[in-house]
């Protein structure tokens, strides 16, 4: 088995992880990027649809645009990766010392490392976690399955499709199939009120007609070879079916966009601590999570709506990653918790020093208009008109501004009713 | 001397078992009949996947049940040791929590002493809750039963047809058997989808089908099967709750309780229901609300704690094949003659099962009187695919040194590598599988079976498949249907 | 006189614009909180554009499609039209990011948006 040294092991290839492989090698970190796949790039390189990079690049970039971008720029640093690599386990000797073993087709592969990044990203719920009943035949995709096939193996899964889950994801794959001349009959959403952005309801949906439930889960599937229709029913206000209210929609295809959990495992075998509400781990400013020198970021730290977010939590994490392998481990502050306040559901990070610029991302809990969302430790205010669970908040707090709450014991966020 | 032809329908776990021992003699010329695209598909597959220990036989109302179950338990020691099936030998407990219910189980005491079953006793609260922490400290004591195991069946079927077909034996899928051709009173062949096939011998282990393959060869026209459904969760590996035993709740009159175990494959599962379905409903292998809310209501009794529903990651439902009263049909018959009913077997048949399949061999022995030379070269052993899962990280860099697809990981729950999956087509094509379906991957490699559902690698076994059989992606089968319905365009261009 | 309803997609406040064609053809917009929204509305009525997104075959390739877009946005009623046009191409790796793989179809081009390296085929 070969023994390779490191100061930084980033695993997954995708957005978060090569901008953190990027950014860690740019701080002088020796540093590999470690991929499952046959190539780089993760998810981005399946999105062919634009709304990428925005933010980042100060442009509208198709996701596989966007990722390519980033490829150059690897190429150009010389950073190191390994493809066809696969984390078998992750062993803690100390706490700057990790050993991550890698099944490769070169052979097994440990790695010692001080630190390590974990973008793994998320994995997609499927159609047994959803509550439905009925039959398991062929038919049934996630949608990421579905735009694999489509977008970069070119076959199209179904011709009569349902949409379970109003998340981008979910619009976006309602577009891709009716532009490639399938029926979209319906997107059925389990909330009140769309999972996600007005553009993509707009630009995805009603360009094409498609019509969208809401309030609605998908209860039965049908069919015995193939899915030959779904039974939709109606909810109630907390979201329990309304006996009674059952329709049917025949398809020959269910695609789930029925949201996205990180995905921990390697890291939950090892003592990571989950945050129940993002559902990734608990973190500081850096992204350090309760293992010393195990960052995490992108949409294995939280379901992110905008990839420019992941790749600023990947760069963030390399750059824990440099202060962490400088210092020999993150040196001791009196870190401030940041709590959940009124209509927040969640917030990342969880703890701040005060002592640097942070960012942070929160997601309410229900849409609401006319709005202020306020930090009062630091006097901090953003009027909104609009809040809605599809859209993340992003909030920038400088050092000045913390300072202000140096003698606070938490940190607060919350949305409260504008004037 | 001419062998013997004999048509076994139906490759499930009691007419493979046959297949297997029917091979072990020269004088038998066998073809495995199958209606699917894969070994296995039907009660075999959707079960709770138990070794029964036999106590809870009643000798007097089915004295073959009784008998061929607890044989079944004994040759099921070897059977797996030589065929590599995965099997554990925990022992099962038959939780009690009134005094009702501890007076009805105690009943099985009594069953495994005419029965012959060894080991089997009252445990009391104190003695229970160490032998399996994860049971409901409510519980007053249990019925041990320390001879039961639980198997991977879908894997014993897969096994069994391996060494089947390594000694001889020929399979052929997605034939379904349309007539049995009798003339004067004689057995001469089965009418399939796929062609005539000849046959002097005519075994119907046709399970929920055997009243219909019965009723083709003229045969009691009054025997019918009646579908069962029985519904399960399975569970992530990952959970707290893991019972080191076999539990379930005590038996009703038409099921053997709702069983909480940890599969061999160390999944926590929970189930069954057991609800008659009509006799058309032999496909009826969906799911319902109620039947899933019965399981977990029960599990909720039988365990201190269930994991949360996040941690689901299957529910499924199977049918199991019910004869009237119970009664399994094992028979040769003189007329027509050469016509063999193994039908209606229902639990405890997976159990039975090899039993059942020496059973057989017997009757046709004695009524077509059939002389029985043994094979010289009979080969016993069949090998487990090589799995990664399995290994140390020293055993699988040394694999990798023979073959790099062993470090090429394509389902990452399960840690299934590319090699694995190629051997699994390879087996399929050798073992006469003509259809290579992502489930007969799923089932050989156990790729797709973890947390994720396959939605990461279902795809990539696709393409496997595409690339080692030459067939276009859209085309490869996922169970019964296509993958996909066409190239990206095919719907733009119609 | 008509009246359309539209939701403005400029900012996450998303006003309810309500569109009224007046006698004469000019347009009046109610609902904007903003002059961005009035500009969407004018031209969401006027002359809605969109960017269209597909992918098409590649042979010889290390992957099997190369995914495209138009370079600017085509007028809506012609969605069908570019994607009909994508259909029936097929190209040869390598291909790279930027190519243009349809000239001038409704205005605009449709160009790759992947690149797809050559490998030997078998």
């Amino acid at each position: 088995m070969l023994e390779l040294n490191y100061d930084s092991v980033v695993i997954g290839a995708g957005p978060a992880g090569i901008a953190a492989a990027i950014r860690a090698k740019e701080l002088g970190l020796k540093t590999v990027l470690v991929e499952n796949r046959d190539l780089l790039g993760g998810i981005p390189l399946q999105c062919v649809h634009p709304g990428f990079g925005l933010h980042y690049f100060r442009e509208d970039l198709t996701g596989t645009e966007f990722i390519y971008r980033f490829f150059d720029k690897m190429e150009k640093l010389g950073v190191e990766y390994l493809l066809k690599s696969h984390v078998h386990s992750i062993e803690l000797v100390s706490h700057n010392e990790k050993i991550v073993n890698v099944i490769t087709p070169q052979g097994v592969m440990r790695l010692n490392t001080k630190t390590l990044i974990y973008t793994a990203g998320a994995r997609e719920r499927h159609i047994f976690e959803i509550n439905v009943v009925g039959d398991r035949p062929a038919g049934i995709y996630t949608a990421g399955e579905a735009q694999t096939l489509m977008d970069i193996y070119g076959i199209i899964p179904g011709k009569e499709i349902v949409i379970i889950g109003s998340g981008d994801v979910g619009l976006i794959m309602a577009r891709r199939f009716a532009l490639e001349g399938a029926k979209v009959k319906a997107v059925i959403e389990l909330m009140h009120y769309p999972g996600g952005l007005t553009r993509n309801i707009v630009q995805c949906l009603q360009d094409y007609d498609i019509p969208l439930y809401l309030g609605h889960v998908v209860t039965r599937v049908v069919g015995k070879r193939r899915v030959e229709k779904v039974v939709v029913t109606k909810v109630d206000e907390k979201l329990k079916p309304i006996k009674g209210t059952e329709f049917e929609i025949p398809c020959d295809t269910v695609v789930l966009a029925a949201g996205l959990i990180p995905n921990l495992d390697m890291l939950e075998k090892i003592g990571l601590i989950i945050d129940p509400y993002t559902r990734g781990p608990i973190v500081n400013e850096f992204l350090e999570t309760n293992i010393p020198g195990v960052f995490v970021a992108g949409n294995a730290l939280v379901v992110n709506d905008l990839v420019d977010y992941v790749v600023e939590q990947g760069e963030l994490a390399a750059e824990g990653a440099y202060y962490f392998v400088e210092n020999d481990g993150i040196p001791t502050v009196d870190w401030k918790p940041i709590v959940r306040g009124r209509n927040i559901r969640f917030i990342v990070p969880h703890y701040v020093s005060g002592k640097r610029d942070v960012v942070l991302y929160a997601r309410v809990q229900q849409p609401e208009k006319n709005v202020i969302v306020t930090i009062p430790e630091v006097g901090w205010k953003m009027k909104q008109f609009n809040v809605r669970p599809a859209e993340m908040i992003r909030v920038k707090l400088t050092k000045r501004l913390l300072e202000r709450a140096s003698s606070a014991e938490k940190i607060s966020i919350e949305v409260i009713p504008g004037e | 001397m001419m062998p013997i032809k004999v048509v076994i329908v139906g490759a499930g776990i009691v007419g493979s078992s046959i297949a297997r021992v029917l091979s072990m003699y020269e004088d038998f010329d066998v073809t495995l009949v199958e209606k699917e695209p894969d070994v296995g598909w039907g009660s075999s597959k959707a079960n709770t996947a138990i070794i029964h220990p036999g106590h809870e036989e009643e000798p007097d109302v089915h004295p073959l049940r009784a008998r061929l179950c607890r044989e079944g338990n004994i040759l099921w020691r070897q059977w797996t040791r030589e065929l590599s099936i995965p099997v554990k030998w925990p022992g099962e407990l038959m939780v009690f929590f009134n005094e009702e219910e501890e007076k009805n189980a105690k009943k099985y005491i009594e069953l495994a002493k005419l029965n012959k079953i060894p080991g089997v006793r009252v445990v009391y609260r104190n003695e229970l809750l160490q032998m399996d922490p994860s049971i409901n400290p409510s519980a007053l004591g249990a019925i041990y039963a320390p001879t039961a195991g639980t198997i991977s069946s879908f894997e014993a079927v897969i096994a069994i047809v391996e060494n089947a077909v390594e000694n001889g034996v020929k399979l052929l899928t997605e034939a379904e058997v349309r007539g049995v051709k009798v003339v004067d009173k004689k057995v001469k062949g089965v009418e399939t989808t796929k062609g005539f096939i000849e046959a002097d011998i005519v075994i119907n282990a046709a399970g929920l089908y055997s009243d219909k393959i019965s009723h083709m060869a003229g045969i009691d026209s009054g025997f019918v099967v009646r579908p069962r459904r029985g519904e399960y969760f399975l569970f992530d590996e990952n959970v707290r709750v893991k019972p080191e035993k076999l539990l379930h709740t005590t038996p009703t009159p038409i099921t053997k309780g709702v069983y909480a175990i940890t599969t061999i494959h160390g999944n926590l599962m929970i189930g069954p229901t057991a609800e008659d379905l009509p006799m058309d409903a032999k496909d009826e292998t969906s799911t319902s609300e109620k039947g899933l809310e019965y399981v977990w209501k029960e599990s909720e009794r039988l365990l201190k704690e269930l994991p949360p529903r996040t941690k689901i990651i299957r529910t499924f439902a199977g049918l199991r094949p019910e004869p009237p009263g119970g009664h399994w049909r094992i028979e040769a018959y003189d007329d027509p003659w050469g016509f063999v009913n193994a039908a209606g077997i229902r639990s405890p048949g997976f159990t039975a099962a090899p039993a059942i399949a020496y059973y057989v061999l017997n009757l046709i022995k004695d009524k077509y009187g059939v002389s029985l030379v043994k094979k010289k070269h009979w080969n016993p052993y069949r090998s487990d695919i090589v799995r990664v899962k399995d290994k140390s990280l020293q055993e699988i860099d040394e694999l990798i040194r023979k073959n790099p697809d062993y470090g090429e990981i394509i389902c990452y729950c399960k840690t299934v590598s590319k090699a694995e999956v190629i051997e699994a087509i390879e087996r399929m094509k050798k073992a006469g599988v003509k259809t290579i379906t992502i489930d007969g991957i799923k089932f050989r490699t156990r790729a797709g079976l973890g947390m994720c559902q396959g939605s990461f690698c279902r795809w990539r076994i696709a393409l496997l498949i595409s690339q080692y059989t030459g067939v276009p992606l859209y085309q490869v089968v996922v169970k019964k249907d296509l993958y996909g319905v066409g190239e990206v365009k095919a719907l733009l261009k119609s | 006189m008509s009246e359309r309803e539209l939701t403005c997609i400029i900012c996450p406040a998303s006003c309810t614009l309500k569109v009224r064609i007046e006698p004469g053809g000019s347009l009046k917009i109610d609902g904007a909180l903003c002059p961005r929204g009035v500009e969407y509305a004018k031209q969401e009525v006027i002359d809605p554009r969109r960017i269209v997104m597909s992918v098409v075959k590649v042979v010889d390739g290390d992957l099997p499609t190369v995914s495209v877009k138009t370079n600017k946005p085509v007028p809506k009623k012609c969605i069908q039209e570019v994607m009909k046009a994508t259909a029936s191409i097929e190209l040869k790796a390598p291909v790279e990011i930027g190519q243009v793989i349809i000239k001038d179809i409704c205005g605009a081009d449709v160009v790759a948006t992947r690149r797809v390296k050559k490998v030997n085929s078998m």
